[in-house]
């Protein structure tokens, strides 16, 4: 093994990747936590909590544009450099979608209570695991997990759409609780945000790994091609040898 | 104008040592190709195959083909006739220290009877042209010897001395290792322009460079070819583990 600074720098941006993680994920549990109980105290922390994670995300940048411009990494290298400035953008939007609901749940809190048709809290959950299942891909550089991400994408994008139809549905019908109905619209549409910043980093997982650009992947039914961006490895052997003999 | 070249079951021998194993591969015509691995792998002993120049040690042989175009280099071919259509760079500039920089330039052309004064004269312009040396040497072609020139004019000089006697394919063996690194920019420059009427072949040991100049490469490992793919595909996503090892410093 040589090269062996460059390794603990790579290990080094890793690790406070992972800590740039941790604060994006528990902002957005907090954020939906203080939903669930209507909790101003939990939003002072979710504002807290994004303050720290836009520092680390400048700390995070700069480490690895420091790696690039030091180290010219090749190959996987290279891949997981590029990742980690990928994932630590879209963590920084999740801790922004976190205190975009947190603001959401601050302005309800002046307003009555309303019975709306949508089921936030599940769709928080499936959002959540979204995260913490692309987190894990990107601990365990494992890519198969980081699939996994991909196909639960739709289903929170369809909740998102249910919850704009049959939101929109009561603004129109009932006028007195349209300012609760526009506020659970624009959480729906947050935790939609959170789950594609989770499928962006399952995606920039695949990438660091595999080498696959799975993005923008969609096969003709529709859903996703589960071996977009894979291209078969050359027969290296075969390609060497002349054409004709 | 470039030509392929194409190499089949190449292999080759110091002595009792088997310097290159079994190796296959089709060089593209007008492109540069780089050749990458640790000291020792075999890359130098397979760019002097490509002219013969391996066999000139009396211990060394090697079997197998080597086709330049159509010109079958180990069956129907003469050593001289092949470096005239194959021509070398190496890694320490060798210009001719005595001989001024225009008789460097035409000492290959002499060398193949040539003595037409305008035919020299056109050669050295162009070649000197060719080798983005010109401008810097147009006033002291005879009043200077080769080795009043710095490293990498002189680097260039050999290049242009190269060009000279037109061959198809350019072989250079680490051609900017012992230059600066703004001589090694007008070296890597004059690849760029060079590949659109030459073959280019470079072996390096600056993944850098590789990666800047070449549409293919080549990782060699004990004496066999490991991996041949295009130069993207190599340094940024290599399908053999000992390529991705070597070229992001794992070994070598």
């Amino acid at each position: 093994m040589t090269r062996i600074r460059f390794q603990q720098s790579l290990d080094d941006l890793k690790e406070k990747l992972l800590v740039m993680a941790g604060l994006a994920e528990q902002a957005i549990q907090r954020a939906i936590e203080a939903y669930r109980v209507r909790d101003l105290s939990i939003c002072d922390l979710v504002s807290r909590s994004e303050l720290a994670i836009n520092r680390l995300e400048r700390d995070i940048d700069q480490a690895a544009l420091d790696l690039l411009a030091m180290e010219q990494p090749m190959a996987i290298d290279l891949r997981f450099i590029l990742s980690v400035i990928r994932i630590n953008a879209d963590l920084e939007r999740v801790g922004d979608a976190a205190k975009s609901i947190s603001d959401r749940v601050r302005s309800m809190e002046q307003m009555a209570a309303a019975d709306l048709p949508v089921d936030i809290p599940r769709m928080a959950t499936l959002a959540a695991d979204m995260v913490r299942k692309s987190l894990q891909a990107f601990i365990e550089g494992d890519a198969e997990v980081a699939r996994s991400v991909l196909t639960m994408d739709d289903a929170v994008d369809a909740m998102n759409k249910a919850a704009y139809k049959s939101l929109t549905k009561v603004m129109g019908e009932q006028s007195h609780v349209a300012p609760q109905a526009l506020n659970a619209l624009m959480i729906s549409r947050s935790l939609e945000r959170v789950a594609d910043h989770a499928t962006n980093i399952a995606e920039d997982v695949i990438f660091w790994v595999q080498g696959a650009d799975v993005r923008h992947h969609k096969s003709v039914t529709g859903g996703r091609d589960p071996n977009a961006g894979l291209t078969p490895a050359p027969a290296v052997v075969e390609e060497a040898k002349p054409a004709a003999e | 104008m470039g030509v392929g070249i194409e190499v089949a079951n190449l292999n080759a021998w110091y002595g009792t040592t088997h310097t290159l194993q079994d190796i296959n591969l089709n060089i593209p015509a007008n492109q540069a190709t780089a050749l990458i691995g640790p000291s020792g792998c075999g890359k130098s002993t397979f760019v002097r195959c490509l002219n013969r120049m391996h066999e000139t040690n009396p211990i060394a042989r090697a079997t197998g083909t080597i086709k330049i175009g159509d010109l079958d280099i180990y069956k129907d071919a003469k050593p001289v006739e092949i470096r005239r259509r194959v021509g070398m760079v190496f890694q320490r500039p060798n210009p001719f220290p005595t001989m001024s920089i225009y008789d460097n330039v035409i000492a290959g052309l002499k060398l193949n009877g040539y003595s037409n004064r305008r035919v020299l004269d056109d050669t050295v312009e162009r070649s000197l042209k060719n080798s983005a040396l010109w401008d810097e040497v147009k006033d002291d072609l005879k009043k200077k010897s080769g080795a009043s020139l710095s490293g990498g004019q002189q680097q260039r000089l050999c290049i242009a001395r190269a060009l000279a006697v037109d061959p198809e394919v350019l072989l250079m063996d680490e051609p900017a290792s012992a230059l600066d690194p703004v001589s090694t920019s007008k070296i890597e420059d004059l690849i760029f322009q060079l590949k659109t009427q030459y073959t280019i072949v470079i072996v390096t040991h600056n993944m850098q460079q590789a990666a800047r100049v070449a549409e293919k490469t080549g990782f060699f490992l004990n004496g066999r070819m490991v991996e041949f793919d295009s130069t993207h595909k190599i340094f940024t996503n290599p399908s053999d583990k000992r390529t991705e090892d070597y070229i992001t410093g794992r070994f070598g």
